[in-house]
């Protein structure tokens, strides 16, 4: 049962909407009570359509009935009625709750991050223009109100009825039991993608192993050669890490969903469920990421090329997990950016993404040349003839003009309600001219507030 | 702003509901607490989009565990219709199917699995047959709803004969899914003596008792229908709320229990009708000074299955193809196609967009191929002085507020200085280029339709001085309680938290129209200021033997006294007025209506005066876009609109700014993709996309038209909810603008509406060839 449904049926709290059941509209949002980065415990804005209730355990949740104290209203409720936040009404509880999440959060500190921290709430009425006025207002103000959230309690549950059952072991011996007695079980950490098959399929799913109980999933550290990544990493937790570490990775990331999405959706999940148009692969794939795979008799690494072998399928076995990811350090001569394009800027899934490296040598020549692209077939591919055109040769506006021609021999894309195969074959073309351009000063630029499109020009790059 | 010290009238006032809304405390009708017993009601459908229904077998649904019952058209005591004005359009399919899932079985289970399980187990063998899914498919196959419809004046051959610039093309306009957060939903409760009350999310409750009562085979008096509040109309609950309301009705007769129907996103997205896709072709003729001279045009728009409201819309669009322009030789025919998709319905605008994207389309084309200043040829085209002052359906247009509004938002928006920066910048960059734009709108107000505008009232006074407010109108979030309450408040001269607007129910105010065509305060403030005059008279002789034997002509009610105009110290306290008119056994209920007064068109002909009067507005759009991928960023939109003297200008604001940007996204990124079987691709907001938090331009900068207030409506107000939508059509003539700037002078751009960025892209690279 998802925690949606189990507040508006169970417990009469109707203050939380059901606008999609996909987490696409954020009518539902509620704020858990998370770990932060610094170790002390934090809000969290959830779509709670994508919660089941087993992931719970151990957490402290707030629905926006418990915002009003007495006849006192919490500031996020005061500026959203002051600035005319509201008009039919229905997207308002969920907009509060992240509203809620934004005051107490420190680091909102750029325009674009108040639009990240806002986009998975759709609102068909108001424009958004007061909404954001009124975010504004109370955005990082940590106001004194009692509010304290509970420090995470362990999560290791395990929960069987009406013939379904949910486990989460607290450590990796508990696992491969789990595993060795129940090998058809299914794993979930986030579910975001998982739970889907529930509220949308109406699926009963009779066996799922949350890896959420292993902290060490979810450890980011990093040597001199390269960076671990966790599986069970946040997208928001890899958000904040990558914006210093790997800038490339982190313009993916800026657009890879709502916060609310990025609070529960992890990397491993993002890799598991090998989705062609997922937005991790083509990234990591083009800084060169290993996959560390665990079963019960040891580790084994693979490419993380290697590691989708078909259409949402991938190299791991039965009873084997992926642990981490292993991203190499970017050398300070290679050139890298990725690149989405979808419908809409936020708060969408891509037409098109692609992650680029390329390193030159002291003479210019290229040396290095990962062009991973996602959304041109079945899985995420490197563009292999577009990479030989360009290995071995000056890094210049002529020959990547060659590797860019060479991207039609390398794929043959389809068309659907995203994009026709016309657009996508020139679109990925044109990311690679646009991804010329955009490097020639500043080789990793970040992506500026105001950028027009995924690819920025020089011009726009100089100027932030 | 006017003044009116102890008025809540003309202030800015919050939403009525604002608190309530963000404490979570407002109820929709799901949000209710299951009532005793409360089963809930699915809909079972074909999986063909076009058939004839071979045989229906529900023997096995009816085993399903927690099934209560399992209905078909056999099981409807009355008309098996809910077509609100032609009846073509039956609740459960009998014979045909006519799009891809309309309901032939309903299921009344104990919850929603058990519902879930009984819609799956229904078998509904269809003999299928190609289903029509385009308009030109229909245009092909002669597939109508409607005869041809026509409004011409002078002679639009000679003129096009003779025009220095002629051309002909076609213009395509998209559909646009309502996305209310608020799905369809009602709750019916049978009641003793086969009686039925029906909680409903609509903006049309008469017309929902109306069809519950056809198909139940009652009186309408059998039947109330009650709106607590909308989570968003934007006209998807004008006329479809009904089918949804009249299964639970059914239900709740047929099982003697509480029946909820509530659909979900997918549901109301795959089952529910949109705005109406149209195709237009053309052939039009300017001056070479950019003088409109003749335009001929043929609309026509996909109404989906059945008639639903379409030939009103279709009659709108017509009537809005001239937008601001005069036209001395035009001929305006529209037709509605009749394709296997959900029935199209009333979407904000209710057809004046798209008849306002024709008309902006050719001037924009024009430009393009003459390169004339967009700006000027729109202004040259204005209507004027007579003979430029007549309609294409003979109305004249008076009190013409395009001018000045033009005038004054070239200056506040920097038009002028803005304009040679976007050339500026365009000399400079090759990957994007800059467009900027300014349009204007003019929409006319009534209900084509014109026994409609009518309106009513219920006011009741309680002896302690407080008020409950009843009126004819539905809160979909468009502020209309909040108007009312204004209004009421102002009339009594009561505090306004002294005054309840009540949710809106059929046993209040009968025979209501729909809270539609922006006429919402227009009509329903006139018949709530009506029944307050009523109660205002009753009182006054009381409030003046109270005074000492005032004059009743010299009493002003205000901020909850009353008191001598002259002599402001002599006061009575309103409660205890109420008080006293108890004792003296005064009415102190009073119902209030309102007609509007010389409204009529003849259809046939094509000629009449359709519109009270019209709304005026502009906006100025400046994009930026990328000739690599086809997106593109609105970097500032500037807007004046016509609201004559708001009655709630905070509220006002927030209607303009909610309709620019739900134009923007039917302009832009919402895009409906049907598949050749009639099934919808885009059917959640996975992959239909309204615009999100950062689609809204960090420089919005929105004014309301000063000193300009109104004759003969309400306060001297003008109608809002719709007319400000079509402002975004200035986002795609700043589009199209940027487009030019990738080519040669002289090139018509090649772009439909919606503008993706796939289709901008691609406008791009056909203008450099």
């Amino acid at each position: 049962m998802t925690l949606l449904r189990y507040l508006r049926d169970r417990k009469q709290l109707t203050g939380t909407k059901e606008g999609c059941a996909e987490g696409d509209c954020g009518a539902c949002s509620v704020a858990i009570a998370e770990l932060g980065a610094d170790g002390q415990p934090v809000w969290r804005s959830v779509n709670s359509c994508l919660v089941m209730l087993p992931m719970l355990q151990g957490k402290h949740v707030l629905t926006v009935e418990a915002l009003k104290q007495g006849e006192a209203y919490h500031p996020a409720q005061v500026s959203m009625t002051k600035a005319l936040g509201s008009q039919c009404g229905y997207c308002t509880p969920g907009i509060v709750m992240s509203m809620f999440e934004a005051t107490y959060r420190k680091d909102l500190d750029a325009p674009w991050k108040l639009d990240d921290q806002l986009c998975g709430n759709l609102c068909r009425c108001t424009g958004y223009r007061p909404i954001r006025d009124a975010a504004e207002e109370v955005a990082g103000t940590c106001p004194n109100d009692g509010f304290t959230p509970a420090k995470p309690e362990s999560m290791e549950l395990a929960y069987e009825a009406h013939g379904q059952r949910f486990v989460t072991p607290g450590t990796f011996e508990a696992l491969w039991q789990e595993l060795d007695a129940h090998p058809d079980a299914r794993f979930v950490v986030g579910g975001t993608d998982l739970c889907l098959e529930v509220t949308k399929k109406f699926a009963v799913i009779p066996k799922l192993v949350s890896l959420e109980g292993l902290t060490e999933l979810k450890q980011v550290s990093e040597t001199d050669a390269f960076f671990r990544i966790g599986s069970g990493v946040s997208i928001a937790e890899l958000e904040t890490f990558s914006a210093t570490r790997l800038p490339s990775l982190h313009r993916m990331v800026r657009y890879f969903a709502a916060r609310q999405i990025k609070h529960r959706g992890t990397v491993g999940g993002n890799l598991c469920t090998a989705s062609p148009i997922g937005d991790l692969p083509p990234a990591l794939i083009s800084l060169g990421a290993t996959a560390v795979i665990r079963g019960r008799g040891g580790e084994r690494r693979v490419l993380l090329e290697q590691f989708f072998v078909g259409y949402r399928k991938t190299a791991l076995a039965t009873k084997e997990l992926l642990v981490a990811v292993e991203v190499p350090r970017p050398a300070s001569s290679a050139r890298a950016v990725c690149y989405k394009v979808s419908k809409r800027r936020e708060l969408d899934i891509s037409t098109v993404s692609a992650g680029f490296y390329v390193d030159t040598d002291g003479e210019g020549v290229v040396t290095v040349a990962r062009l991973a692209y996602g959304g041109m077939a079945a899985t995420t591919l490197r563009a292999a003839g577009a990479e030989a055109a360009l290995v071995g040769k000056a890094w210049s506006a002529q020959n990547v003009a060659l590797a860019a021609k060479a991207l039609a021999t390398d794929f043959t894309p389809l068309s659907d309600h995203r994009g026709s195969a016309a657009y996508r074959s020139l679109v990925a073309a044109n990311l690679l001219r646009g991804f010329f351009d955009e490097t020639l000063e500043v080789r990793q630029p970040p992506l500026g507030s105001q950028h027009v499109a995924t690819v920025q020009s020089a011009e726009e790059v100089r100027h932030g | 702003m006017v003044e009116n010290p102890g008025s809540p009238l003309h202030q800015p006032l919050l939403h009525e509901s604002a608190q309530r809304h963000a404490s979570g405390e407002a109820k929709y009708v799901d949000d209710f607490p299951a009532p005793a017993g409360m089963l809930v009601a699915q809909a079972a459908g074909g999986s063909h989009a076009r058939g004839r229904i071979r045989s229906v077998d529900i023997s096995k649904a009816k085993l399903v565990p927690g099934v209560v019952a399992v209905l078909t058209a056999r099981d409807i005591p009355g008309q098996n219709n809910v077509g609100p004005v032609i009846h073509d359009e039956e609740l459960l399919a009998s014979q045909q199917v006519h799009f891809l899932g309309q309901p032939v079985v309903l299921v009344v289970a104990e919850s929603l699995e058990a519902c879930r399980a009984g819609v799956a187990a229904v078998k509904i063998d269809l003999e299928a047959s190609a289903p029509i899914v385009t308009i030109e498919q229909a245009i092909a196959a002669g597939s109508w709803l409607s005869d041809e419809h026509r409004m011409q004046r002078g002679d639009v051959g000679a003129a096009l004969a003779t025009a220095d610039v002629r051309f002909q093309g076609e213009v395509r306009t998209g559909g646009q899914d309502h996305f209310y957060l608020e799905t369809q939903v009602t709750l019916a409760i049978p009641e003793e003596n086969r009686a039925l009350k029906l909680y409903c999310s609509t903006q049309h409750p008469s017309e929902v008792q109306a069809i519950v009562a056809h198909v139940l085979h009652c009186g309408r008096h059998q039947v109330v229908v009650e709106v607590p509040r909308m989570g968003g109309g934007f006209g998807g609950k004008e006329t479809q709320a009904a089918p949804w309301a009249a299964m639970a009705a059914l239900a709740a007769l047929k099982t003697g229990r509480p029946v909820k129907v509530w659909l979900n996103r997918d549901q109301d997205m795959l089952l529910t009708g949109k705005r109406h896709p149209f195709l237009t072709k053309f052939d039009v003729g300017f001056s070479k000074d950019g003088t409109l001279v003749g335009l001929d045009a043929q609309l026509v728009s996909d109404g989906g299955f059945s008639n639903d409201l379409s030939r009103a819309i279709l009659d709108r669009a017509l009537f809005h193809s001239d937008n601001g322009y005069f036209l001395p030789h035009v001929r305006l025919t529209g037709r509605v196609a009749k394709t296997n998709l959900p029935s199209n319905t009333a979407f904000r605008g209710f057809g004046g967009p798209q008849g306002m994207a024709l008309i902006e389309d050719l001037i924009s084309r024009f430009c393009e191929r003459t390169g004339l200043d967009p700006v000027e040829v729109r202004r040259k085209n204005f209507y004027g002085a007579a003979p430029r002052n007549l309609t294409p359906y003979w109305q004249e247009v008076k009190d013409n507020r395009l001018p000045r509004i033009f005038d004054e938002l070239l200056a506040s928006s920097d038009y002028t200085k803005r304009r040679a920066e976007v050339a500026a910048f365009n000399a400079k960059s090759t990957s994007s280029k800059r467009g900027l734009a300014l349009t204007p709108v003019k929409f006319g107000i009534s209900f084509t339709t014109g026994f409609l505008n009518q309106a009513g009232a219920l006011v009741v006074l309680y002896a302690d001085g407080t008020v409950q407010l009843n009126h004819g109108g539905t809160e979909m979030g468009q502020g209309l309680h909040t108007k009312m309450l204004a209004i009421c408040a102002h009339e009594l001269g009561v505090l306004p938290e002294n005054v309840r607007v009540m949710n809106t129910s059929t046993e209040k105010v009968p025979n209501t129209s729909a809270t539609a065509a922006s006429s919402g305060a227009d009509l329903n403030g006139q018949a709530v200021k009506n029944a307050c005059e009523t109660l205002r008279s009753r009182l006054a002789p009381i409030a003046a033997r109270l005074l000492g034997g005032a004059d009743e002509r010299e009493l002003v009610f205000r901020g909850g006294h009353v008191f001598l105009g002259e002599h402001p110290e002599q006061w009575v306290a309103f409660d205890a007025l109420t008080s006293e008119a108890h004792l003296a056994q005064v009415s102190m209920s009073a119902t209030g209506f309102y007609r509007t007064p010389d409204i009529t068109f003849d259809r046939n002909s094509g000629r009449g005066k359709p519109f009270h009067y019209f709304a005026y507005g502009a906006a100025v759009c400046e994009v930026e876009l990328s000739a690599l991928t086809g997106e593109h960023r609105l970097r500032r939109v500037d807007i004046l609109h016509d609201v004559g003297n708001s009655l709630a200008p905070t509220i006002d604001r927030g209607q303009i700014e909610g309709a620019f940007i739900q134009g923007v996204g039917w302009l832009t990124s919402e895009e409906l993709r049907f598949d050749a079987q009639g099934f919808l691709r885009t059917h959640s907001p996975d992959t239909y996309k309204i615009p999100a938090f950062g689609d809204a331009p960090r420089e919005f900068h929105v004014a309301l038209l000063q000193n300009a207030a109104q004759y003969d409506v309400v306060h001297g107000s003008k109608a809002v909810g719709e007319p400000p939508l079509m402002l975004a059509l200035a986002v795609v003539a700043a589009l199209r603008d940027a487009v030019t700037a990738f080519g040669p002078k002289g090139r018509e751009v090649k772009l439909d509406m919606p503008c993706t960025a796939e289709a901008l892209l691609f406008a791009v690279e056909a203008q450099r060839q």
